[in-house]
């Protein structure tokens, strides 16, 4: 079977007035992919997601979803599920509720719905019948995801699907968005935490100003970016220190420079891979300890603010 | 740039199984389910359906009757006084308030609760999604208005039973007749209260989470209750849609006042078709990927309000061709006509309660004679100075007898006659009745002028 696109966007624009939104965006999500959208704050990620989901439509460009062209009229496309700026959800009803007004609404029996089956998947088994009124910000993201999941999409767009989450929740959704990839549904997910992000997604497109400044997979954003700060931790400090002058293509950065906490035994050196790589092996060959070492931001983080700060300064 | 490459679309194609598009009846649950999940609803339900009967069973009981509502001072003679009680004060108050809070909030809740992009992604069809809260809300409200309708007959039949009804011009109604007439009246302020809902829906649309919207209906029932208070052409105040919440005391005179109603009931229903139409067309073109939506400002003054000025004004047009009714609708000729025809009715009344040798309203041959404030200005329009000198005969007496009343008339064509003597016709004494002692019921009492009607010649 070839793979085929859950999403194919191409020169997408919106506008709002006088403001442009989106300026001629492309994008290419397949099956099974979990797809990263990332960028600043009013960079276009919420008007694309509601163009995906059928909450307003382009101004230019072409868009097809699961093989279909997507037309004027407003209407989420079949197959697609998803919330964006969080779950709608009716607080004067309880998590059961919500969802069966739902099935009803999408014309699905409640009885066979399997809306204990969604609840048990986003940990809300406990709450069913409790009103949503009362439920924390993590507790509505997970019921709006339970949502999502009880019209077995094909397309799944969230929106920060990870805000207000606590560890154990975030394990919840984290497993669930993996499972539904592993069995074909594709996923398009924003989030400023970079984390998730790169825990979750195996490509990613970061957005600036309305436009794409990348689209890929994140390994090739790792390999296109520059230098990284590392925090290193070791058995002797002094010694480490002192390997690491001595290094070609790495310096020492300054931890408050770095945005990092400060402490004497902490190192923070600023390299490529490759230097980074010849230190580690310096230091072990001189028997000290490596105990800790980790880039100060992650990668993606790093690369996104690289290009969105590019972006806006080309912009200006 | 992706990765990924489209090998095969058709494919996709294969995979995608046309989700069915949801029935409107199911969003129309729904959109119900949601209404009476809300404690509000709820309560205003229960309201409607409980305290009328209290209301008005209490008031039954009591030794003062509130004579300063139509039909008040009969809620000791009958158990159907009430409901007519009830449904002036919910003309007035409760059904505005009650369209606001149902019609002028449905649309707005979503904007309040952030749900319409869930809403719109669930259902999938913004048409659907007005069309099942219009008619939600609509059964929300009809609901509350048979409940308020079934409240009050119940409260006064179980308080005082089921006994004849004095109409507006003094006639009795039988039982049965006045059942008849107090569901048909409740069912003509059934229009009005649907315009209200039209404009409800109309705010709430245009308006989004801003409270205006919440309040509009109020607010125009407000704005027309005042109309009504002004001297303004009387063929102004019928095109008003809030004209049936005073149009169906024709219905309890005799000959019934239909025109008016008939006017009110079609102005409101026109009202409610044009203002849910502009609500639909302002909705399907709204954006909803703003969140803080407040309403759209010039768009909701030219796409809602101006229509419905030109609708008035077109109303205004209509009526006023059609009838004679650039005045106040209120003259001399009407005023004597509507006095001396109560005064024959509850003369016969009268002595019937006084078991006084039987007369009819033709061997009594009643004429009034009404004039305004110090007779030197042309008698017309509303006001609490118009006299008027009742004449009768009875059969086998030469003399005439003569009766005088002081008269309160409203610029709706209410008036309340005070007997100004003689006392022993229109003073204060006691009467035994079917249902125990009442007040002389020729000493005070209510009437109406047909403000469209034509003036009587001669």
């Amino acid at each position: 079977m070839g793979t085929y696109l859950a999403i194919r966007a191409r020169g997408i624009s919106k506008y709002f007035g006088d403001v442009v939104a989106l300026d001629g965006i492309d994008l290419d999500v397949a099956q099974g992919q979990i797809h990263g959208l990332v960028g600043p704050n009013g960079a276009g990620k919420t008007t694309l997601l509601g163009l995906l989901l059928g909450l307003s439509v382009a101004d230019g460009g072409s868009l097809e979803i699961l093989g279909t062209p997507v037309g004027r009229a407003l209407a989420a496309p079949d197959g697609v599920a998803g919330f964006v700026d969080g779950p709608g959800l009716y607080p004067s009803l309880t998590a059961s509720q919500n969802l069966a007004a739902l099935a009803a609404l999408r014309g699905i029996d409640k009885r066979t719905a399997g809306i204990g089956d969604v609840l048990d998947q986003v940990g809300l088994t406990d709450v069913a019948d409790d009103r949503v009124r009362g439920f924390s910000l993590g507790m509505r993201q997970r019921l709006g995801l339970a949502a999502a999941l009880l019209t077995k999409p094909r397309l799944l767009v969230l929106d920060e699907p990870a805000n207000g989450l606590d560890p154990a929740g975030k394990k919840h959704v984290h497993r669930v968005l993996t499972r539904l990839a592993a069995d074909g549904t594709s996923v398009v997910l924003s989030s400023h935490r970079m984390d998730d992000v790169e825990a979750l997604c195996s490509e990613v497109t970061i957005v600036a100003t309305g436009r794409v400044v990348f689209s890929g997979p994140l390994g090739k954003l790792a390999a296109e970016n520059s230098e990284l700060d590392y925090r290193l931790l070791t058995s002797d400090p002094r010694a480490a220190r002192a390997t690491a002058v001595e290094t070609a293509g790495l310096r020492l950065v300054d931890a408050v420079e770095a945005g990092t906490r400060q402490d004497e035994d902490l190192l923070v050196v600023r390299a490529k891979v490759p230097a980074l790589d010849d230190l580690v092996s310096r230091l072990v060959h001189a028997g000290i300890a490596v105990r800790e070492l980790a880039p100060v931001v992650s990668p993606l983080e790093a690369a996104f603010l690289a290009l969105t700060e590019q972006q806006q300064e080309a912009d200006r | 740039m992706s990765a990924t490459i489209a090998a095969d679309d058709n494919v996709a194609a294969e995979h995608v199984v046309p989700a069915a598009r949801v029935p409107v009846s199911r969003g129309y649950r729904f959109e119900v389910v949601k209404l009476v999940s809300q404690w509000r609803i709820r309560l205003l339900v229960l309201a409607c359906w409980i305290a009328p009967a209290l209301f008005v069973a209490a008031v039954s009981q009591q030794s003062t009757l509130p004579t300063d509502t139509l039909f008040g001072r009969w809620m000791h003679a009958t158990g159907w006084a009430g409901p007519l009680v009830v449904l002036g004060f919910a003309g007035t108050w409760a059904l505005p308030l009650l369209t606001s809070v149902v019609a002028g909030d449905v649309f707005a809740a979503e904007d309040r609760l952030g749900t319409w992009r869930h809403l719109l992604v669930a259902v999938r069809s913004p048409r659907r999604i007005f069309v099942a809260k219009a008619l939600a809300s609509l059964t929300v409200i009809v609901v509350m208005v048979v409940g308020l309708t079934a409240s009050g007959v119940v409260g006064g039949l179980l308080a005082v039973g089921n006994h004849p009804l004095v109409g507006l011009d003094g006639h009795l109604l039988s039982s049965g007749d006045a059942a008849g007439k107090v569901l048909l009246a409740w069912a003509c302020a059934l229009a009005p209260t649907l315009a209200l809902a039209g404009i409800g829906l109309l705010g709430s649309v245009a308006l989004g989470r801003s409270p205006m919207g919440l309040l509009l209906p109020a607010l125009v029932a407000i704005a027309m209750q005042l109309a009504q208070m002004l001297p303004l052409p009387v063929a102004l105040r019928a095109a008003l849609p809030g004209y049936a919440f005073i149009s169906w005391n024709g219905l309890f005179a005799s000959p019934e006042q239909l025109r008016p109603l008939v006017i009110g009931i079609v102005v409101s229903l026109v009202w409610a078709v044009l203002a849910t139409v502009l609500a639909y067309l302002i909705f399907m073109r709204r954006d909803f990927t703003n969140l803080s939506y407040d309403g759209s400002g010039r768009r909701a003054l030219v796409v809602g309000a101006l229509p419905l000025a030109g609708l008035l004004a077109a109303t205004f047009a209509v009526v006023a061709v059609a009838t004679p009714s650039m005045g106040s609708g209120i003259d001399q000729a009407k005023v004597q006509r509507s006095v001396a025809t109560a005064f024959a009715h509850l003369y016969r009344m009268q002595t019937d309660e006084l078991n006084r040798p039987a007369v009819t309203e033709a061997q009594l041959k009643v004429s009034a004679a009404c004039d305004k404030g110090d007779g030197r200005s042309d008698p017309h329009g509303a006001g609490n100075d118009w006299h008027c000198i009742v004449t009768w005969h009875l059969p086998g007496v030469e003399t005439t007898g003569q009766a005088i009343y002081q008269l309160d008339v409203s610029s709706n064509g209410r008036y309340v006659a005070d007997g100004d003597g003689p006392k022993e016709v229109n003073g204060y004494f006691l009467v035994h009745t079917s249902t125990g002692d009442a007040p002389n019921p020729m000493w005070q009492f209510d009437g109406n002028v047909d403000l469209l009607s034509a003036t009587p010649k001669g």
